[in-house]
């Protein structure tokens, strides 16, 4: 047995195609000293890359993931080691052709070639499919099978030969050790190893290996399905490995995929089966792998018959029997979607975990470049593991989501779905009076938040709001947002904010600190409300938010429910060595209530005896205002574009200031309005971005027109970047845009939601000059504007107001025209009324 | 003609056999279970015998009630019928199994006909009694040989040849008669679709065993001490061999 | 005073190594209350067989005579035969080898005296209910340690496991031959048909066996494989992998369910060496382990290894055995 180096730049675990893949990028990014351990043998360790069917399907609703296999797609190509098969899923329901018809949009947004097909041209494509129950097929020439362990292998191979990689496998990691939250060293059973990075790229066994660090990774092992058919005669007949396209059952979660003379039948249809990390079985107790155990035929039975009834002579092929079936381990997380990035709870130790074979390589190049740069090319904000709330890491919920997420895999999932299971854990504390509101809630950072309210539904009459004819449409929205809407245009809304994020920062380094990392001016007189973005290194959006000046050495960052993990570690990991500024998370300490609309000065000055004139309060500014025995901090700001307050109370006294607000704001027609009205009504008709919908790391402030007048002097992170991206024209301009007709050849009128591409009057795809594809990226009623409202990047020659455009959606086309060009709302743009 | 194979229910281990802490038993909770390569391969022959001859073949074990699934997954390969002889506990020895089984023999025929021909595995993959076959025939008064790898059955007989070191011996027994069977009888197909599903609905007769007490019993299991050894890399690829060589001469086979 | 009474088999005049084997055992049964140490044989029995029983410590022996009794005598009747001389002998213990002929044997023998029988033992201790065993289970991968419990303790003893010692004093070796009863219709699993192996030296017994497995890749990547064992005198074996792919028949098949050898040496080319086939070629006296894993179990179980591709090697090595054969 060799011994391992006694010091390495960063030693990662797992030798599956994720660590393989990110040792190769970050040699190529000049890294040396690479350790790559894993306790199995190369070049198929036991890992779930070992038995993965390798199989891709490029084409995903949402960004991240679309682009991680595409640019994986990319590597595995000029690696030599993808073959192209196409692939179809079928739809045997028309529900499913509705949700082909959506992927042929999500397809076009990304540029991925597509079809749909007949059952006629199915059986073109595959001969031996029962077409009579198949009503058509979404085609994606594309879809490629890969060789995951090769690819491993060229990776490591590409390291070894830049000389910066020594490689151990069969080496057990016993122990990660740490020192003032850093990591320092990986302890094996051939030696310790000094370092300042550790990547867990160890798949199922990822919880386990963080833990040893105190670290949390927030997935679950699973069961994933698998039997071989064969042999077969016809699929031998091609003498080759794959030579029919892949076809995906989507209606009953099963895949069936040639695989040589045999063919490969995989579901996501069974009862979930979960495991423990600590319950894996070792290389050499298990009989196959430790990730292939003993597959349990009870839980397959139902879905051989969905795949006899799509196959059924093919798969009864006189002597065709079952030559291989397993059990395959999986990670789920509880969101779905990959765990990437530092861990909050430790320094140096980066996760890359619960990773697709179709993100493998993908995930390897963002790794290193988030490791090398501190930014990813792709944008992975939704992957970064950064993003849960301490309840969503518990291993509690972990298991409640997996087990409801598991048959999601190949479900018809709405954009706006909701979580079933684990619901009600965080509860605002007037909780208790948004129920009796009859609150429909969505979740939002792990809390409960009112998305409308079903006490309201009088409201749609008395504004003759319209329904959506659409069950799609309709689904997860309800015109009693919209009716909400206008009754806080009208009068007066007031709004559970409870899911906010709140950060203090204090100390005498803390404007010099908080100056540092945003991009705003924080040297700004207290009291004085400071909308900011956050960059990352090469300008970007890191976040967006509002700091608050409460003293000279004392801000509060106030920013969203969903953004409080990666905000809270970005701000940590910023703090100055000296201890001159402490950052204190006080989100769970203080609640806040929106109070907004044409009467929210009445209702304030009935329950406060502070100047709420607008000369004495005026806007962007805060102060703490006593309002009936509780001291409040008033913050005078608006999401929602009319005149209020966002008051903050502590937690305990939230429920009080919410029955005072209500007692004085009812003769003034107060309404409770959700978040379906602050998010997005509201929001849209004001141009408002959105973290993660219109800004992300791709994407900087002058492009998304969030640009200031003036730079500070003050150094800050992307400064260089920012000021760079201000010289130069935009490569793409966010615009507000409205829908003009809603009429769809299919019946009803349609209503687009985000992800829909936008595309020339000619039908043509857009793409920005630097390739980045032009696609709606939030969409709503705007009730008082009278349009449904779309968000969205265009190239600049697109970006005018007036120009007319397309929306694709459903596998139909709308016209669209830009309402605005620049940061100003459709509504109000001049912003009379929350400053009046 | 009537087929009985009897099989056995037994652990499917990786590379290292775990034990449970107490050493009582392998430890399951990672395994899956199947039968003995020599079964599989007695239940591929009973189901080619049928095609060939017609009639009927039974799978029987006795064994806990999971090892239902053990006689499904024969029954998917072709086999006609299942018999359990239902126990839970510890292992049974092999004198009382093949009581058991003799038990159970003469309850079948009573109800459906003599079996002319008994395929049991040459041993099983874990106890590796080597004897239940023969206890069983002797039992019932039927010939037996063991380690068979080719059966023929002609009008009243069966024609078996017997694996010996240097080759084949042919044995003629008159039926009814019972075979221990080695694996290399056939290549045992894998189960059909098909045939699983309708395996699922398959009717398993349940025969109530009675045990009597065997006389060998189990204190525990131990695993051998491992003698590590150290390799020696010779060298690579064609390079080493002349050292490979140098240990022919060596161990005088050149 | 207690009789042990060991069925030994022999052939071209010598004890069958595992019958010394067995002997080796038994006598550990008989040395610490100075009982007899008797055999039974079936066959011819000369002088110098019985020179090698007396050094083994045999007190007696009995020869099985009876016309039936041949070289193709079937295991029923030889179990008969030994049932008759235990109602004679009264041992207290009856043991042989488990091989080719002792283990149906003894399961006959078993049958019908309706004995317990121990197959596969590697050790054996009297207590005061019975007797303490270890045997093996798994192929040998595992032993588990058991109680019997019955009038007369029936064992085979796994081949292999323990060291023939000759005895420290010579026993006497007195001839007592023995003339059964034995009924025509035990004659019934007599063979009317002998095959002898085409392809001449048996994999069981080769001295050297040259295996291939996943890593040949092809049935023509045996050929190789082929011409060193008639170079060499030996046999060619496979894992069950190149069994499945149908590479090689199932009579090369090295492992639990095949053939157990134990040659002076195990060429494994390509073979990663799961328990199944391990168990099958453990017993061998140097394993040679040609493979592109280093870690590969049977690597690090072998005694020497190559390493990389053995399509480079075997070609080789090949070479190299002609020139040696040639100069």
């Amino acid at each position: 047995m060799s011994d391992v180096p006694s010091h390495a730049s960063a030693v990662i675990i797992g030798a599956g195609i994720v660590g393989n893949s990110i040792v190769g990028h970050l040699a190529e990014k000049g890294w040396t000293e690479l350790v790559l351990l894993d306790k199995g043998p190369l070049p198929d360790p036991g890992g779930s890359t070992g038995h993965a069917s390798n199989f891709i399907f490029p084409v995903d609703h949402g960004k991240e993931i679309a682009h991680l296999t595409l640019d994986s797609q990319r590597q595995y190509e000029e690696m030599g080691v993808q073959t192209t098969t196409g692939g179809l899923e079928i739809a045997r329901t028309p529900e499913r052709m509705e949700e082909l018809r959506r992927r042929m949009a999500s397809a076009r947004t990304w540029g991925i070639e597509a079809e749909l097909l007949t059952p006629e041209e199915v059986a073109e494509l595959v001969p031996f499919v029962d077409t009579s129950i198949v009503l058509g097929a979404f085609h994606t020439p594309s879809v490629s099978v890969v060789d995951s362990l090769q690819a491993g292998t060229i990776m490591r191979q590409r390291a070894l030969d830049a000389g910066a990689l020594t490689i151990s496998a069969n080496t057990e990691v016993l122990d990660l050790e740490t020192d003032r939250g850093r990591v320092t060293a990986v302890v094996t059973d051939r030696g310790r190893i000094e370092c300042e990075y550790v990547v867990v790229a160890c798949g199922v066994w990822s919880p386990r290996i963080a833990a040893m660090a105190g670290a949390n990774i927030p997935l679950t092992p699973a069961v994933h399905q698998m039997i071989d058919v064969g042999p077969i005669p016809l699929l031998e007949r091609t003498r080759s490995e794959i030579a029919y396209p892949i076809v995906r059952d989507m209606d009953t979660n099963m895949y069936e995929r040639q695989n040589g003379g045999d063919m490969e039948v995989g579901s996501y249809a069974h009862r979930p089966i979960l495991h423990e990390p600590d319950e894996i079985p070792s290389i050499e107790a298990a009989q196959l792998s430790p990730t292939q155990l003993p597959f349990t035929q009870d839980d397959f039975d139902p879905q051989m018959e969905d795949a006899l009834e799509l196959m059924p002579e093919l798969l009864d092929t006189p002597g065709a029997g079952i030559k291989h079936a397993i059990n395959g381990l999986l990670s789920l997380t509880p969101d779905g979607a990959p765990l990437l990035g530092e861990t909050p709870e430790v320094r140096g130790l980066w996760s890359a975990a619960a990773v697709w074979i179709k993100e493998g390589p993908g995930v390897g190049r963002v790794m290193a470049e988030w490791m090398t740069d501190g930014v990813t090319s792709i944008d992975v904000h939704g992957a970064d593991i950064a993003r849960f709330t301490p309840n969503q890491r518990t291993n509690h919920h972990v298991a409640a989501r997996a087990n409801e997420g598991f048959n999601k895999t190949y479900g018809i999932v709405h954009p706006h779905e909701q979580w079933e299971s684990d619901r009600f854990v965080r509860l605002a504390p007037m909780h208790h009076r948004t129920r009796s509101l009859d609150a429909v809630y969505f979740e939002a950072g792990g809390w409960e938040r009112p998305q409308w309210y079903e006490a309201n539904a009088d409201l749609v009459g008395e504004y003759g709001v319209a329904d959506r004819p659409h069950e799609w449409d309709r689904r997860w929205w309800s015109p009693i947002i919209t009716a909400e809407h206008l009754a806080m245009r009208d009068r007066a809304a007031m709004i559970d904010l409870t899911a906010f994020s709140i950060f203090e920062v204090q100390g005498a380094g803390a404007c010099e600190y908080l100056d540092g990392v945003t991009v705003a001016n924080m040297d700004r007189p207290p009291g004085r409300i400071i909308y900011t973005p956050v960059l990352t290194p090469d300008g970007g959006f890191r976040s967006d938010l509002t700091v608050v000046r409460l003293d000279w050495d004392r801000y509060r960052i106030i920013t969203g429910g969903a953004d409080w993990g990666r905000d809270l570690k970005w701000f940590t990991d910023h703090l100055p060595a000296d201890g001159s500024a402490h950052l204190s998370d006080v989100t769970s300490a203080w609640t806040t209530v929106g109070l907004w609309g044409p009467q929210a000065r009445r209702i304030a000055s009935e329950v406060t005896s502070a100047d709420v004139s607008n000369e004495g309060f005026p806007f962007g500014t805060a102060r703490w205002a006593e309002i009936d025995g509780i001291r409040a901090l008033m913050v005078r700001i608006s999401y929602v574009g009319d005149l209020g307050w966002e008051i903050h109370a502590p937690v305990e006294q939230g429920q009080r200031l919410w029955d005072v607000l209500w007692e004085a704001g009812r003769p003034h027609g107060v309404v409770a309005a959700g978040g379906g009205v602050y998010g997005t009504t509201g929001r849209l008709e004001k141009g408002f971005r959105l973290m993660g919908a219109e800004l992300d790391g791709e994407y900087d402030p002058v492009e998304a027109g969030l640009a200031f007048p003036k730079v500070k002097r003050a150094d800050f992170v992307g400064k260089d970047a920012y000021l760079k991206a201000r010289e130069n024209e935009p490569a793409a301009v966010m615009c507000s845009m409205t829908v003009e007709d809603h009429s769809s050849a299919s019946g009803p009128d349609r209503y687009p939601m985000a992800g829909s591409p936008l595309l020339t009057t000619a039908g043509e795809r857009l793409e920005d000059p630097l390739g980045r594809p032009c696609f709606v990226t939030s969409s709503g009623t705007g009730p008082s504007v009278g349009k449904h409202l779309l968000l969205g990047y265009l190239p600049p020659e697109q970006a005018r107001v007036g120009q007319e455009l397309l929306v694709e959606y459903m596998g139909e086309r709308y016209p669209v025209l830009v309402g605005s060009a620049s940061r100003k709302g459709l509504f109000d743009p001049d912003d009379a009324r929350m400053k009046a | 003609m009537r087929l009985l194979v009897c099989v056995k229910r037994v652990p499917a281990p990786g590379a290292k056999i775990t034990l449970t802490p107490d050493g009582s038993e392998v430890d399951t909770t990672h395994l899956g279970f199947t039968v003995s390569p020599h079964e599989e391969c007695a239940v591929e022959e009973a189901v080619r015998l049928v095609a060939a001859h017609g009639g009927s073949s039974t799978v029987l074990t006795l064994g806990p009630l999971a090892a239902e699934d053990q006689l499904r997954n024969a029954i998917a390969m072709g086999i006609d019928h299942g018999t359990l002889l239902p126990m839970e506990g510890p292992e049974w020895d092999a004198r009382a199994v093949a009581g058991a089984i003799v038990d159970a023999v003469r309850v079948l025929e009573e109800d459906d006909g003599r079996f002319d021909l008994m395929l049991f595995g040459n041993e099983s993959a874990d106890a590796g009694n080597h004897q239940v076959a023969v206890r069983v025939a002797h039992a019932l008064g039927r010939p037996v040989v063991d380690g068979v790898k080719g059966i023929e059955v002609t009008d009243g007989e069966v024609a078996l040849r017997r694996a010996v070191a240097d080759g084949h011996t042919v044995h003629h027994l008159p039926l009814p008669a019972v075979a221990a069977v080695k694996e290399g009888l056939n290549l045992p197909r894998y189960p059909a679709m098909r045939g699983r599903l309708m395996a699922k609905k398959a009717t398993i007769r349940h025969v109530e065993p009675r045990h009597r007490e065997g006389g060998l019993r189990r204190l525990r299991l131990r695993a051998p001490e491992q003698q590590r050894t150290e390799t020696t890399v010779l060298g690579t690829g064609a390079a080493a061999a002349p050292a490979v060589a140098d240990i022919l001469e060596e161990v005088g086979l050149l | 005073m207690s009789t042990v009474l060991v069925l030994v088999e022999h052939t071209d005049g010598e004890l069958a190594r595992t019958s010394r084997e067995t002997l080796t055992l038994a006598r550990n049964l008989t040395e610490p209350v100075e009982g007899h140490l008797e055999v039974a044989a079936v066959g011819t029995w000369s002088d110098e067989l019985r020179k090698e029983a007396a050094a083994f410590g045999v007190t007696a022996v009995h020869t099985l005579e009876h016309e039936l009794l041949d070289a193709d005598a079937p295991p029923a009747a030889v179990a008969e035969a030994v049932r008759q001389l235990m109602g004679v002998v009264t041992p207290s213990v009856v043991l042989g080898a488990a091989s080719e002929r002792g283990t149906p044997s003894f399961a006959h023998l078993a049958a019908r005296t309706d004995l317990p029988l121990a197959a596969n033992c590697t050790a054996v201790e009297t207590v005061d209910d019975g007797w303490e065993l270890t045997r093996l289970r798994w192929g040998g991968v595992l032993y588990e340690d058991a109680h019997l419990d019955a009038e007369v303790a029936l064992l085979t003893v796994a081949p292999h496991q323990i060291a023939a010692v000759p005895a420290t004093m010579p026993g006497p070796a007195e001839l007592e031959p023995f003339t059964p009863e034995l009924d025509e219709a035990l004659t019934v699993a007599r063979p009317v048909a002998r095959e002898a192996l085409s392809g001449g030296i048996s994999l069981a017994t080769a001295p050297v066996v040259l295996a291939g497995g996943r890593g040949m890749g092809s049935a023509e990547a045996f050929a190789v494989l082929e011409e060193l064992a008639s170079l060499l005198g030996g046999a060619v074996g496979c894992s069950r992998v190149a069994t499945n792919a149908g590479w090689r028949s199932h009579n090369d098949q090295v492992g639990q369910t095949g053939t157990r050898v134990a040659p002076d040496l195990y060429l494994a080319c390509g073979i990663s060496g799961a328990t199944q086939h391990w168990v099958g070629c453990m017993n061998a006296k140097r394993i040679v382990a040609v493979n592109t894993d280093a870690e590969a179990p049977m690597v690090t179980r072998a005694h020497e290894a190559v390493l990389g591709d053995l399509h480079e090697f075997l070609p080789a090595l090949l070479e190299e055995v002609r020139s040696r054969k040639g100069g």
